[in-house]
């Protein structure tokens, strides 16, 4: 069990996170802040509590390797890669801007910290499946996380790769699939019904586990569980909110990809505890 | 002389590698009897991923692969390798910077009586539009086998295209191959013949019947549509006033193309594009369909001597 100030640890974390969230796509003027805010809590028990990392060694061979799939969440992985000093955070603010590191969608070559480019969905299973591959070629110890989206799962690709996990016991790779159940045009099971999700999985030879993905004690035992399992993948099907922990923003499918304006943004960082001290 | 399809050679040279090189994996999507990659397959098995028939995600993984330090080739026919995940090479390959080789065989009409579905005539074109994609089309399986070595030394992406039949070879047995290099096969003053892949042959043909007629042809073979060898091609062009481009592809956006716009940019050159025309491809035996599309020695060498005629004295 985790102890109950560790848990306050990362919720505080997470408070953070959501308030670069929301501040560096209200400076861009545009971005995701639904899907963002959704993984939150993923992306804090990932990059500080369950990934091996070095910010002062972004390349280094033996770390763990994340692939953002669902690339326009990028404001989620920024703003952890900047907190967990993998680059300065007031680099936040240039979010979208020419010339910015920060681009739109993830680009490898432009920050550290990010292991592919990513923004056109359904491409990232495959290319963490080549990397759980590569490791255990290498008999290397590292581990692979890939986050999707539920959406995503649309795209004909990820069970093309979801095949290739299962076929070569890819138990080195742990998927995350952020389920808020809404997508751009509306929910999910009205764009087009993913239903019955997790048996959807099952029958692609996957260890499938559904947790609360804002529950870091679920979160972090399915992570736990994962690591444990032998011969088989992982799917951590995650119940998320879209837009979580901004009550005007949760579940609101208008809140995918716009930018609060500086009146909305007030409110959402008033409703997160800013203080005063902690601005600009 | 023996014959041997450039294919044949990738899998050789693939195997010389996979023995001197233990970052070297392979990929294949169904077809790697066909690719030639089945004999690294044999020979690593724990090298070689088969994805089954799912390309997008022999492209995926392919850079997954990269992206930990290996050189991975992934293969399938040159119309699946390409046009089915154009995507998938842009931003999880190109964009992303990763060290994938990407091997199309059974390019062109040569593919022969499978017929369009299965004939890449727009596979250069898909490719040459990609920030950072080097693009390989060898004349013969010697060749091949010396650009497969090169592309796994090179760093970067690599579209490397090959073919179904058994040819003969072409290039003298020394010739160097390097990326981004032509080869200046024959030097002669009145016209310029540009050509890449199966074309290097016809090209040189062609060549032979044009000297009969007291015509002198320059014959440059360019393996490397991208980066381009544009010093040769501007030199060729300069010499003789008139230039022929010659491939297996569609004349919109390859080889023809990318002389189009060096040369009417830099240098501009009377000039005719040879290749499949604006249309899609269609079942035949090879030999039919180079017959049916002009891609023939003595359609060139016509194509050749008018243009000489016309361009008068």
């Amino acid at each position: 069990m985790l102890a109950a100030e560790e848990i306050r640890r990362l919720q505080e974390q997470a408070r953070l996170l959501r308030i670069d969230i929301l501040s560096m796509i209200a400076a861009a003027g545009s971005g995701h802040p639904g899907g963002s805010l959704s993984l939150v809590e993923i992306f804090t028990a990932l990059y500080f509590k369950i990934m091996t990392l070095d910010p002062r060694r972004p390349g280094a061979e033996d770390r763990d390797r994340l692939v953002l799939s669902k690339g326009h969440a990028a404001p989620v992985l920024y703003a952890a890669l900047a907190s967990r000093g993998f680059f300065p955070r007031d680099t936040l603010s240039t979010l979208r801007r020419l010339g910015s590191p920060l681009q739109g969608h993830p680009a490898r070559h432009c920050l550290p910290g990010v292991e592919v480019s990513t923004g056109s969905l359904g491409q990232g299973l495959s290319v963490a499946n080549g990397m759980a591959l590569a490791a255990r070629l290498d008999d290397a110890p590292w581990r692979v996380y890939v986050v999707l989206g539920d959406g995503e799962c649309q795209e004909g690709q990820v069970w093309e790769a979801a095949m290739t996990s299962s076929h070569y016991r890819l138990d080195n790779l742990t998927a995350f699939l952020d389920y808020n159940g809404l997508q751009i045009d509306g929910p999910t099971d009205q764009v087009k019904n993913l239903e019955p999700l997790a048996d959807k999985w099952c029958s692609f030879g996957w260890n499938v586990l559904s947790i609360d993905g804002h529950s870091f004690s679920e979160i972090l035992a399915a992570v736990e569980e994962a690591h444990c399992r032998r011969g088989q993948p992982t799917m951590i099907i995650a119940e998320t909110v879209k837009g979580k922990g901004v009550p005007f923003m949760e579940n609101r499918v208008e809140w995918h990809g716009v930018a609060p304006n500086r009146e909305q943004l007030k409110e959402a960082l008033a409703g997160l505890g800013k203080k005063e001290a902690e601005e600009n | 002389m023996s014959l041997k399809a450039t294919r044949e050679a990738y899998g050789e040279a693939l195997l010389a590698l996979g023995r001197s090189n233990n970052r070297i994996v392979a990929l294949d999507a169904d077809l790697s009897q066909s690719t030639y990659s089945a004999g690294f397959a044999k020979a690593f098995p724990d090298r070689f991923f088969n994805v089954g028939v799912a390309e997008a995600d022999l492209i995926g993984t392919a850079a997954g692969l990269a992206a930990a330090g290996k050189i991975p080739f992934a293969s399938t026919f040159a119309v699946f390798a390409t046009g089915r995940v154009y995507d998938q090479i842009r931003n999880s390959v190109a964009y992303s910077r990763f060290n994938v080789k990407i091997v199309g065989s059974h390019s062109g009409v040569t593919v022969g009586e499978d017929g369009a579905s299965h004939q890449a005539l727009e596979d250069i074109s898909l490719m040459r539009s990609l920030p950072g994609m080097t693009i390989i089309v060898p004349a013969d399986a010697p060749e091949a086998y010396r650009a497969t070595l090169a592309a796994a030394d090179w760093e970067g992406p690599v579209y490397l295209r090959l073919g179904r039949p058994k040819t003969a070879p072409v290039l003298p047995s020394d010739a160097p191959f390097q990326i981004g290099r032509g080869l200046l096969l024959k030097s002669g003053r009145d016209i310029c013949l540009l050509s890449t892949g199966s074309m290097t042959a016809v090209a040189l043909e062609a060549a032979a019947i044009l000297a009969e007629q007291d015509i002198y042809a320059t014959v440059i073979h360019l393996p490397t549509i991208k980066p381009l060898d544009k010093e040769m091609i501007i030199e060729g062009a300069a010499k003789t006033g008139a230039v022929i481009t010659l491939e297996e592809h569609s004349i919109i956006g390859g080889l023809g193309s990318a002389v189009a716009e060096l040369l009417g940019e830099y240098r501009p050159t009377l000039l005719k594009r040879l290749g499949v025309p604006d249309c899609f491809g269609q079942s035949g035996t090879a030999e039919a369909l180079l017959k049916h599309y002009g891609l023939t020695p003595s359609r060139v060498a016509t194509v050749a001597g008018e243009m000489v005629k016309n361009r008068g004295a």
